[in-house]
């Protein structure tokens, strides 16, 4: 009996159907799909070609190099070059020129406010966040109230060398006493400091508080943030008077700062990153909006 | 009645064992583990002795013995609802991320890996050990054989969940993906998987069938593969043998190739072959079709098998893995996709002939709709293993949107159907419940996985694009956290999807919880477009 005459055919696919079956389940004996088969050997066709161009094949001591000469670490190192290469003329020329001395229109201005937005998104939005709108601790650096000064020079120096940086011999140093802490101010009497420094920002109408506050600040307060409650850069003592507040001007947050202090740190970041983007991160800052 | 006490007194010597561990140990969480241990430990010594008296209660005769694969059906459905259910959550963590609750209990870090072990592990393990338990009998025309090993693996692998879901909230983890449990929970697996490996074995060597169903070389493929990939990649040692902490035998580099040839694996045998065993059943049962080629199940098996292990190193593409093996994990991976297609030719021309039933059988439907996105999730792997291309997805939610293509689509919609196929003969009821809440189950999870999918395709892209956008200085142009925020529309969008199918699976719930209480739904049949020669308006006559 050849096999011809004990091929049963599925009527439906004109298939053969296969001479056992499970629980129910036949099988056809479809031949392989062309296409499919087709489209396999590609794709093994594909992968040895790949392998003889890419590298492949691991030996003893290392793997085949494949024909095109590639590595990772190769494709890495000339895009790297080839980035470093397009800015090399930018880079040279801002480490050469003082940061005062650019122009603030020219080519090389927009060079550097573009790699310090860039850096700054890597380093700065952490605290100062990423429209540089600060947040609680953090200042706004989107406005013209400068702790420490705004104008380009000065900004440069606070980025180089910090805030309260310590073993950075050129960090921005004060300190306001924790007038609360230390007993220098009864809690009355800060309650009365609050009061004024409330008052003076508008904040609260005169009340009597705020009248015995006002000897209390001239006495304690006024030789950093200045007898109009204005600031002090020198100190980097903020301005009183405005409705800008880097820990809070409500009560209780005002109650706390004459409390205990407050003496936020930035680190210095000459020598965590290369001195053209210190310079570039001042150049971006300066144009955010409040630059002098 | 020797062997009940013997093993009861075994249990109670390991359940004694443990509380000496929870007594002894200074590790908060392993004292939990042991408490839980020792507790499933006197329980079983107890129910061993009880019925140390009573005959085996031996399947009725000319019955196969589907205790263990009814346990399984219940487990798997439970699972799911749990794993679908932690999964909506850490994805509204991601839009909101206020969720989190401030508890580290709660935290996206821990309730991860426990939406994805729920999910693949427990979801998907309960239904591959029931419906091979079911399969195997039925194709191999002969009982499970170890019955009472039988049920260890099924209370076992329970415990084995318990143990990794606790450990995971309570912050015990080895950090490698998908193999997240600690020393003590791996050995507990390995016993466990040893015993599913006995019983499926010993089934099939006393088959009454002259060959091995198709259905079952996957089946055993995945149980076999897991066991191995299991034990490499967990070889860790113990810091003391009583705490949680052990430190991987590998180091390095070498560790996360030995991780990813892992966690690769356990998609291409855990998500692919066996469930591709579960396909090679349920879809030509309920097709009451022939399937479509013996031959392609020959050859697309093996190349499968032999190729799909070679392909962990495209996870680590660009990174210190050196040049030559990331080639060969790119390269084994293009080559598995006909391979991986070949499923997806068998299981859907297996409908040649009956292809109407995508109209009139919701489970067909729900099968269809699994092999299309198995397809698809098996063409987009090999796509995403190409060096350039994964430059641009690696590390973004197009991976997420991939793998939830394939969990979502593949894994879940073939589990469903399987369980609404054996739910009504496992309980011998006449019918399913309803037949119409199959449908809004499926339309549910279909909307869902369309929402899932297309958002974090959309997301995975613009991320990638965005984290390598230069402006023309050659600066990055967005911050990560500009990235971030940009991210927010879609991650709404995946919680919507991943509601749907949620919702689909509360059906699904409520369908199976009345199926098994013998009740049926007065509803409409499900093809109601019948042909009415009445109603139909006669064909306009020619004029004249």
């Amino acid at each position: 009996m050849s096999d011809e005459e004990t091929k049963a055919i599925d009527p439906a696919t004109g298939s053969e159907i296969k001479n056992h079956e499970w629980d129910g389940i036949r099988e056809l004996n479809t031949p392989l799909p062309r296409w499919w088969l087709w489209t396999f050997y590609a794709c093994i066709v594909f992968a040895i070609g790949y392998c003889v161009v890419y590298p492949a094949i691991p030996l003893v001591e290392n793997a085949t190099a494949g024909t095109f000469g590639w590595t990772s670490r190769g494709a890495l190192d000339k895009e790297m070059a080839a980035a470093e290469a397009g800015r090399a003329a930018t880079n040279k020329a801002l480490a050469e020129t003082p940061i005062e001395a650019i122009d603030p229109n020219s080519p090389l201005m927009r060079a550097a406010v573009e790699g310090g937005r860039a850096a700054f998104k890597v380093n700065c939005v952490q605290c100062h966040g990423s429209g540089a709108a600060g947040s609680p601790g953090y200042p706004n650096l989107n406005d013209d109230d400068w702790l420490w000064g705004g104008d380009i020079k000065t900004v440069y120096q606070t980025i180089r060398h910090g805030i309260r940086q310590p073993g950075d011999d050129l960090t921005r140093v004060s300190q306001m006493p924790a007038f609360g802490r230390d007993q220098l101010l009864t809690p009355v009497q800060i309650d009365d400091v609050v009061s004024y420094v409330r008052y003076l920002s508008k904040q609260e109408k005169p009340s009597q508080s705020a009248a015995r506050g006002k000897a209390l600040f001239a006495a304690n307060c006024a030789a950093c943030h200045g007898n109009d409650a204005k600031g002090g850069r020198q100190f980097g003592a903020p301005n009183l008077t405005d409705p800008i507040w880097l820990y809070g001007g409500s009560r209780d947050a005002l109650t706390q700062t004459v409390t205990n202090a407050r003496a936020g740190v930035m680190p210095s970041w000459e020598g965590r990153l290369d001195p053209v983007t210190v310079k570039m991160l001042a150049a971006y800052v300066h144009q955010l909006g409040g630059g002098e | 009645m020797d062997a009940y006490v013997a093993r009861s007194m075994t249990w109670l010597s390991l359940a004694i064992l443990a509380v000496f561990a929870a007594a002894v140990t200074v590790d908060p969480a392993f004292a939990v583990h042991a408490a839980i241990f020792a507790a499933a430990g006197f329980l079983a010594a107890f129910l061993s002795m009880r019925s140390a008296g009573d005959a085996p209660a031996a399947p009725k005769p000319g019955e196969y013995d589907d205790d263990v694969i009814r346990w399984g059906t219940i487990a798997t459905v439970f699972w799911g609802v749990v794993g679908f259910l932690v999964g909506l959550y850490i994805a509204l963590q991601l839009a909101f991320p206020a969720l989190n609750l401030g508890l580290e209990y709660s935290s996206f870090g821990r309730l991860r890996p426990l939406h994805t072990s729920a999910v693949i592990f427990a979801f998907g393990g309960n239904a591959l050990i029931a419906t091979s338990f079911y399969v195997v009998q039925r194709t191999c025309r002969a009982r499970l054989a170890f019955p009472g090993i039988a049920r260890f693996v099924f209370w076992g692998y329970q415990l084995f969940i318990v143990l990794a879901a606790t450990g995971y909230v309570l912050g015990v983890t080895e950090g490698k993906e998908y193999a997240e449990p600690e020393w003590y929970v791996d050995i507990w697996l390995t016993v466990v998987w040893v015993a599913y490996l006995a019983v499926f074995v010993g089934t099939l060597v006393k088959r009454h069938e002259p060959h091995i169903y198709v259905a079952n070389w996957f089946y055993l493929a995945f149980i076999v593969t897991v066991a191995m990939l299991h034990l490499v990649n967990n070889l860790s040692m113990p810091v003391t043998i009583f705490g949680t902490k052990s430190y991987s035998a590998f180091a390095g580099v070498q560790d996360a190739l030995t991780q990813w040839w892992y966690g690769h694996n356990a998609v291409g045998f855990f998500l692919t072959a066996g469930f591709l065993g579960m396909m090679y059943y349920f879809v030509p049962k309920q097709a009451e079709r022939p399937v479509y080629s013996y031959r392609l199940s020959i050859v697309h098996f093996w190349s499968l098998i032999f190729l799909y292990i070679w392909a962990g190193p495209h996870h680590l593409h660009y990174t210190a893995l050196p040049d030559w093996a990331q080639t060969l994990g790119m390269v084994f991976s293009v080559m598995l996709w006909m391979p991986s297609w070949g499923g997806m030719i068998n299981g859907l021309m297996t409908l040649s002939g009956a292809w109407d039933k995508i109209r009139t059988d919701p489970i067909i439907r729900m099968q269809v709709l699994a092999l299309a996105f198995y397809g698809m999730s098996t063409f987009e792997g090999p796509l995403m293993s190409i060096k350039s291309v994964n430059s641009l997805s690696h590390y973004t939610d197009w991976t997420i949107g991939h793998v939830h293509s394939g969990a979502l689509g593949w894994v879940g919609m073939i589990s469903f159907a399987a369980v609404y196929f054996m739910t009504p003969k496992l309980w011998k009821r006449e019918r399913l419940y309803s037949l119409r809440m199959i449908n809004w189950h499926f339309w549910c999870a279909t909307a869902g996985i369309v929402l899932y999918a297309s958002a974090m395709w959309v997301a995975g892209i613009m991320q990638g694009l965005m984290w390598r956008e230069y402006g023309q200085d050659g600066y990055l142009v967005y911050s990560f956290a500009e990235v971030v925020a940009a991210m927010h529309p879609y991650y709404l969008i995946r919680a919507a999807g991943g509601l749907l199918y949620l919702l689909g699976s509360l059906f699904m719930v409520w369908n199976i919880w009345m199926t098994i209480k013998g009740k049926v739904r007065e509803e409409a049949p499900m093809h109601d477009a019948t042909y009415n020669p009445a109603a139909d308006k006669p064909l306009v006559p020619a004029a004249a």
